[in-house]
């Protein structure tokens, strides 16, 4: 439900020449803002052709399909060509990561039910997390203290972030939409009736995040898809299709060019888009089962993703090839969320088994498991200067770890 | 058979709405006994229609009759309201003695729209039961797939498949083969097979285009990339509070926050750390404000400040508001705005095209030229300067804290203003609009 304000107030906001999030929703320019999920556009023209004249001239998808694979084999060769050493090999000669004696060493209580997303503030403490229940806190990590709490009108509130410059937050989930709260200091306004709903999918929402400033919002949906979005107008800037299945995640690159980022989904497939023209730069396919979550390396030359198979693979950009596999015997539970410590040492990993795994990104080993979490772990995040990173999980808790 | 009449208009609905009551109550007629049709038959209603009683016309077989009554029939196949007794998944309309039923209107798509998950599983799974597991690929694939989606409902859906197949079983045969066949031709046109080779189709063409990308692509080495990594980790390794400890402290552990007071966002000293990672990358120094502030002085002593602000402005553009594009690319032509003299002579026209029709990012072959010029040029002679030098210098390490001697008390956390207020605060001052702030500042954080 959008928020209501009343003609009194409406006429009071508009007096006051009050920033973005007070305009009246009226005068904001809403044009159809539905991504269809079944065309696939930036290659649409020239595909859709050669599609059809496909079909007309009798091309047998038989055919088509040998094609394809060829193809596919053909790259691998291509890529294998450049692959002359493991990065465990290459890793030999660094020195062993020493003893880490990682800690809660803050527990968040306070949801009703399991938190599934949460994302850390540029201030380095400050974080905000998202429930089941449909509730959204924002918390002072270091205080515990809850800062603000919004209800939203649906339940699984799937993804959450917050603006770079602190002042808002972003969350959506089963309402298929992606909505932007202000956060406002007074405690007698009612964060609900600023909200500002401002991407709109066809199926659910997964994942969003905000770009270098607080003027677009990145999404990824249930429907396949991913969009770039204008905050201010609601208006869908780029529109990423190619995944077949449900985009499960996505992750902004920190590169000095700043245009691309990286998305995981269902269809066991992580994507690398360029940003400004819609088109998939890259795809790696290495996965045997849904991809949870996808996180950058810190060079942004490289990322990390987190799958229903129970393992976590690193793949290279430049050899456009996965360089590494994360995982154990002893590990059968799907990882559900990844991210990496400041240096690009480490990787945290959250599991399905309610613990947290520390890798040695280099060697390729365990370095030790977090136990604390009562139920699955959903997400996992470290925090903007590297100090700590913070855990959520169904177990309705939030934990902070250094 | 009699007259009916039908009226075609491209689309579905069109043809639903036009479809007269009379024409239905014939349809429920031809359910029971079900009734055979044919192409000749269908052709003598599109003539009867047409108002082309001439039997002499009829008998010649007229070509436009005969094109017109096809293109109806096809239609009417496609959109379910007749389907093929052989060949049912070859939605189409054969001018031949193939025979053809009418579809009942219980399964009309007029009727009933839209055809819900749930019902679509219930199908499958009745299917599946009375087949045995012998549904076809796509039908295997969407019955996983909906397993998945809808598991919640599963035990729902497996009872409702029971029951109505135990409700069939009531029936006389030809009753339930009748009913089987205008389910199924329901559910062809429903969740039709061609959708999912339409989407094969697509996903092999998008993979044929971009492997023969991808085919083209330059690749680097894995012992070059892989290298990179160890010696990115290692440069970085002091610089990680989870691998190396923090100073004075780690904030989370000992409960004091003075390690993010020194690297606050604009302090009068900032920390070796600090300063020593200005030197990493170029992007490092721009991301860091207090770098930035330091990278502009040294510039303007070197008069080529106009650089950096330049590339400020053009990340202002590309990351501000939408409404506000066209008037920040007019500043950039408005004298006095920063000069674009480092800009050579192909990237200038290229931009100057481009501001015909401004967008986000039509400053971006000039902000990059600029860029990488900063980062050949500007950028080492920084790292080599007095200016750069003296500030690693006077730069602070803070003490450890030792570890308190009643370890367990725990010192009182303080509270920090929030972003939020900070930026509010910022907005009384000086009327500016919050969105100012948004691009690169992080929040002060002070105790």
């Amino acid at each position: 439900m959008r928020g209501v304000t009343s003609a009194r107030q409406q006429h009071q906001l508009a007096e006051a020449g009050e920033p973005w999030w007070r305009q009246r929703e009226s005068e904001r320019k809403r044009p159809n803002t539905r991504t269809s999920s079944t065309i696939p556009s930036p290659l649409c023209a020239s595909s859709l052709k050669m599609a059809c004249q496909a079909l007309q001239s009798g091309e047998s998808l038989a055919t088509l399909k040998n094609e394809s694979d060829s193809l596919k084999k053909k790259l691998e060769e291509e890529r294998a060509k450049l692959h002359d050493v493991e990065l465990n090999q290459v890793a030999e000669k660094v020195e062993l990561v020493s003893a880490l004696s990682i800690r809660t060493r803050r527990v968040l209580k306070g949801h009703g039910n399991k938190v599934l997303c949460m994302d850390w503030c540029k201030d380095k403490r400050r974080l905000v997390s998202s429930s089941q229940d449909g509730k959204v806190i924002v918390w002072d990590g270091y205080t515990l203290n809850k800062e603000h709490a919004v209800t939203m009108p649906c339940t699984w509130v799937m993804a959450c972030a917050y603006a770079p410059s602190g002042c808002a937050v972003a969350c959506g989930g089963l309402d298929n939409k992606c909505s932007v709260y202000p956060l406002s200091l007074d405690k007698n306004e009612n964060l609900a009736a600023k909200k500002k709903s401002v991407a709109m999918h066809t199926n659910y929402l997964s994942g969003c995040s905000f770009t270098n400033s607080d003027m677009q919002l990145l999404t990824s949906s249930g429907d396949g898809t991913c969009a770039l979005w204008d905050v201010e107008s609601g208006q869908l800037l780029q529109s990423f299709h190619g995944h077949t299945a449900d985009v499960l995640s996505l992750n902004l690159a920190p590169s000095e060019t700043g245009n691309t980022f990286v998305s995981g989904g269902c269809d066991k497939k992580a994507n690398v888009w360029d940003m400004r023209s819609g088109q998939n730069v890259q795809s790696f396919e290495t996965h045997d089962s849904d991809i949870n979550c996808v996180k950058y390396y810190p060079t942004g030359d490289a990322f990390a993703s987190a799958s229903d198979d129970g393992t976590c693979r690193l793949y290279d950009l430049r050899a456009d090839r996965e360089v590494a596999v994360y995982q154990k015997d002893s590990i059968i539970f799907g990882a559900s969320s990844v991210d990496f410590s400041l240096s690009g040492r480490l990787l945290f990993a959250g599991y399905n088994d309610y613990t947290i795994n520390v890798w040695d990104v280099l060697k390729g080993n365990r370095i030790s498991v977090l136990f604390g979490h009562e139920n699955r772990v959903s997400c996992v995040k470290v925090s903007p200067d590297g100090t700590s990173f913070a855990s959520a999980s169904w177990d309705t808790s939030l934990r902070i770890w250094a | 058979l009699g007259r009916c009449k039908i009226l075609m208009n491209k689309g579905s609905a069109t043809l639903s709405r036009c479809i007269t009551i009379r024409l239905q109550t014939f349809w429920v007629q031809a359910q029971n006994p079900p009734l055979t049709l044919q192409f000749p038959m269908i052709q003598r209603c599109v003539t009867c229609y047409e108002g082309k009683v001439n039997r002499a016309s009829w008998e010649n077989g007229c070509a436009a009759v005969f094109a017109e009554a096809l293109h109806l029939g096809n239609l009417l196949v496609r959109y379910g309201y007749i389907y093929p007794l052989k060949e049912p998944r070859a939605l189409q309309l054969k001018p031949d003695e193939s025979p053809y039923r009418f579809q009942t209107p219980y399964f009309w798509i007029s009727t009933r729209w839209p055809a819900t998950e749930l019902d679509y599983a219930i199908y499958l799974a009745k299917k599946n039961i009375r087949k045995q597991g012998e549904l076809m690929e796509y039908e295997k694939e969407s019955y996983s797939q909906l397993h998945k989606r809808i598991n919640h409902t599963w035990d729902f859906v497996v009872m409702q498949a029971r029951e109505q197949l135990r409700a069939s079983k009531q029936r006389r045969k030809a009753d339930r083969m009748v009913l089987e066949c205008q389910e199924q031709a329901y559910w062809l046109i429903n969740r039709p097979p061609v959708g999912l080779s339409l989407g094969f189709l697509f996903s092999s063409m998008f993979f044929l285009f971009y492997s023969t990308l991808a085919l083209g692509r330059n690749r680097v080495k894995s012992s070059i990339c892989l290298e990179g990594f160890v010696k990115y980790s290692e440069q970085y390794h002091n610089q990680d509070p989870i691998m190396h400890g923090c100073l004075p402290s780690n904030p989370w552990i000992s409960d004091d926050p003075a390690h993010w007071a020194l690297n606050a966002d604009q302090v009068s000293v900032p920390t070796r750390l600090r300063v020593e990672r200005w030197s990493f990358s170029f992007m490092e120094l721009l991301n860091d404000s207090m770098g930035r502030k330091e990278f502009m002085t040294y510039l303007e002593k070197e008069f080529s400040a106009e650089n950096l602000c330049f590339w400020q402005a053009c990340e202002d553009l590309r990351h501000g508001e939408t409404s506000k594009i066209v008037q920040k690319v007019e500043e950039f032509l408005a004298p006095g705005a920063a000069r674009w003299v480092n800009i050579d002579s192909k990237t200038m026209d290229k931009t100057m095209e481009g501001i015909k029709h401004p967008h986000r990012f039509v400053m971006d072959a000039a902000q990059m030229h600029i860029y990488f010029l900063m980062k050949k040029d500007s950028y080492p002679r920084y790292l080599k300067s007095e200016l750069y030098k003296s500030m690693l210098a006077k730069a602070i390490v803070p003490q450890e804290t030792k570890k308190s001697v009643f370890p367990f008390m725990r010192r009182q956390r303080h509270s920090s203003p929030s972003p939020a207020k900070v930026i509010a605060t910022a907005t009384e001052q000086d009327g500016q609009g919050a969105g100012q702030a948004g691009a690169n500042s992080s929040a002060v954080s002070q105790v």
